[in-house]
């Protein structure tokens, strides 16, 4: 036994039950052993080209980047993926896996359901058994999901314990993998939780990064400079990141949820407040008050929710090779609104924090600079949500959800026109442009 | 000899298991938690675990997170715990704590060792801290004379149960199942198998949980086990009378009911 298991630094571990790890072992023995059988890997690739459609394209969005000062904004197309979030890259890895340890059965969190709606899928191409544990908040913000879960033949198990949110969710799950872990696997959808998972989950998004480079390189014949991820667990961010962390020109970016704003107290900027602590298996940074006890975390983005962070995350941050910054709720949704408009590109609220944090350091950087966008999901599911956002609902007036073409570099309005009465939140409360930018 | 050795010592000599009772500090508020521990030290409990409230307890089930989730509610700190350790001591029997570890990382491990120690405390449980995550844990109990207290499941290797109870001093938490806290019908073959399995590997008294609710239950695990570690029924219990108006009665009838059930074998 070694103090340094799965260890990131001072972050990862395995703060778990003992029940768990002769689970957790097996699987580590199960995944190093796959990830070196050409079997293994052949299968996974062949479903990534074949089920998944990978590669995704690398998409150029010029239109966008006028607004992002002058920058060159590439997007990493996770969007399109079967299922339409990078959650399936490491989900199929797992059913493959799961499949191969003898487990008939797997079991889920999922937040906004993209993680769970992967799962489901890879259950029925399988013919696997399916759980997905989601907070009681989730499935009622994420209903669309929670419908397409259960048509895909999973079992969708609301958990209305504590906030009712992902961490409530994992909390259920790693019950019910203590319980039945002889036949079930946790297919855990983030590079957080106990080792092996935040390296195993890291390695399956790895192809995120591993193609866009070479897309990007085939464009621009070189490397980007800045590279812009969400971060809740943070699976996509260290999927696209990791081709990269070696290559020292490049600036590795991630944006947490800002919420309501970091001075209100509701948000999910773990690296703004939080403190390293424990949660779920791994030691990282966490968002607790003085007693250790965890505080509920907020975000307009359900799967940016979230009081943790994958340990890697924690030890990038700490080293200094990777920055992270927190978006709030109404940049989000502004970069949301821009991407539509601008692009034909409807992203998941998770991804316009990326997009809204490329725009700011598109702003800050000098003109040409190359910005790589993980655009880790499709906002199909968050259509109603955006919809309540900007007043386009019903019978509303919103006739008008274009502000014309602001000069780039300027603030844009995501609304104008006639809100309806009420309810009517605008996109346009003034942000601090680049300089205000804190961390 | 310390508390926990004197504890398991008189229980052999008369013969019988240790019984064990977990209570959550703060549940239903702090004044009513100590009331409950020493109803049960008076009831005939050896050992009382005061368990700290978590937002996260993943190890377990509904009874003990809504037990928790009310003494947060109402405002529990991770300090006034000690109180509960002062009153079971004055109580005449042994107080342990059962934490999950990251109110104790925020605490700090070593203050806590020591802050423990002075208020009575004997040792330990740590649910989700297994010793190859507890350098810093195991060298504060040493320090301050605390007993490191690791558990063992069903699904320990041979080779694991040897390392965690080289790194366990006072007894072993021995899981009588893989699942959660809450209460069982059937505890027997698992049980039995796991203790007999981990008493290959070491001298320690080995202490059942999960899933003892009744008397019956406790005298068959007193046959194979040195003690006999209670919960969620007795938490259930203390809900009960609070809801009924009737008090403690009923936790102190179920604890008398335990305390006849490891004196049968």
């Amino acid at each position: 036994m070694t103090e340094q298991l799965g260890r990131f630094g001072d972050f990862g571990g395995r703060f778990v039950p003992e029940a768990l790890i002769a689970a957790l072992d097996e699987l580590d023995a199960a995944r190093t052993d796959a990830m070196a059988d050409p079997a293994f890997t052949e299968e996974l690739a062949r479903l990534h080209r074949d089920y998944t459609g990978r590669p995704t394209p690398l998409t150029e969005v010029p239109r966008f980047a006028e607004h992002a000062g002058g920058a060159r904004v590439f997007l990493k197309r996770e969007d399109l993926t079967h299922t339409g979030s990078h959650k399936i890259n490491n989900v199929l890895g797992q059913a493959l896996l799961t499949v191969r340890m003898g487990k008939r059965r797997v079991i889920a969190e999922t937040g906004a359901g993209q993680h769970g709606v992967a799962t489901a899928t890879a259950a029925a191409l399988m013919g696997l058994d399916c759980t997905v544990y989601m907070g009681e908040k989730d499935t009622r913000r994420q209903a669309l999901n929670v419908a397409r879960m259960r048509l895909l033949g999973a079992e969708v198990i609301p958990v209305a314990h504590g906030s009712a949110t992902l961490k409530d969710a994992i909390n259920e799950a790693l019950r019910d993998w203590v319980t039945n872990v002889e036949d079930t696997h946790y297919l855990l959808g983030t590079v957080t939780g106990p080792h092996p998972f935040p390296t195993m989950v890291r390695d399956f998004h790895r192809v995120i990064g591993d193609e866009a480079h070479d897309q990007l390189r085939a464009v621009t014949g070189g490397l980007p400079d800045v590279v812009c991820a969400c971060v809740g667990g943070g699976s996509n961010a260290m999927g696209i990141f990791q081709r990269f962390r070696d290559e020292s020109s490049v600036r590795l970016v991630g944006f947490e949820a800002g919420g309501e704003g970091v001075e209100t107290g509701r948000h999910s900027a773990r690296f703004s407040t939080g403190e390293p602590g424990v949660l779920h298996g791994a030691a990282t940074y966490v968002l607790q008050d003085e007693d250790g006890q965890t505080l509920d975390s907020h975000s307009v983005s359900a799967g940016l929710d979230y009081p943790s962070v994958g340990p890697e995350h924690a030890y990038l941050r700490d080293t200094g090779r990777a920055e992270y910054f927190p978006v709030d709720d109404d940049e989000a949704m502004e970069a949301f609104a821009l991407l539509c408009r601008t692009e034909g590109i409807l992203p998941a609220l998770e991804s316009a924090h990326a997009l809204a944090g490329a725009l700011r350091v598109g702003r800050e950087s000098d003109p040409g600079t190359v910005i790589l966008v993980n655009l880790s999901g499709r906002g199909d599911k968050d259509v109603e949500t955006a919809a309540q956002w900007f007043g386009l609902t019903g019978d509303a007036h919103a006739t008008s959800a274009t502000a014309g073409h602001p000069p780039a570099g300027e603030h844009r309005s995501a609304t104008a026109g006639h809100p309806p009465a009420g309810e009517h939140r605008s996109a346009t409360a003034v942000h601090p442009p680049a300089e205000g930018v804190e961390s | 000899m310390t508390a926990l050795d004197t504890v398991f010592t008189t229980c052999r000599d008369e013969g019988r298991a240790a019984l064990m009772t977990y209570l959550p500090a703060g549940f239903p508020d702090n004044q009513g938690s100590r009331e409950a521990m020493v109803a049960v030290a008076e009831a005939g409990a050896d050992i009382v675990e005061v368990g700290v409230p978590y937002t996260d307890p993943l190890m377990d089930g509904p009874v003990i997170q809504d037990a928790a989730d009310r003494a947060l509610a109402g405002g529990f700190r991770v300090r006034d715990l000690l109180g509960n350790v002062e009153a079971v001591a004055s109580a005449g029997a042994v107080p342990v704590v059962m934490s999950y570890w990251n109110p104790i990382l925020r605490y700090g491990p070593d203050a806590f060792a020591r802050d423990l120690a002075s208020a009575g405390g004997a040792g330990m449980i740590t649910p989700d801290l297994i010793p190859d995550e507890a350098a810093q844990w195991r060298a504060a109990a040493d320090t301050h004379g605390l007993a490191p207290i690791f558990l063992v499941a069903p699904s320990s290797t041979d080779a694991r149960l040897a390392t965690t109870t080289a790194a366990c001093r006072g007894f072993v938490y021995v899981a009588s199942t893989m699942g959660v806290t809450g209460t069982r019908t059937t505890v027997g073959a698992g049980a039995r198998q796991l203790v007999e399995r981990t008493r290959e590997v070491t001298d320690l008294p080995l202490c059942v949980g999960l899933g003892v609710s009744t008397g019956d239950q406790a005298a068959e695990v007193a046959t194979f086990a040195d003690g006999v570690i209670v919960g969620s029924a007795l938490v259930r219990a203390l809900g009960d009378g609070v809801e009924a108006g009737t008090g403690l009665g009923p936790l102190r009838d179920l604890t008398v009911e335990l305390a006849e059930g490891v004196r049968r074998a």
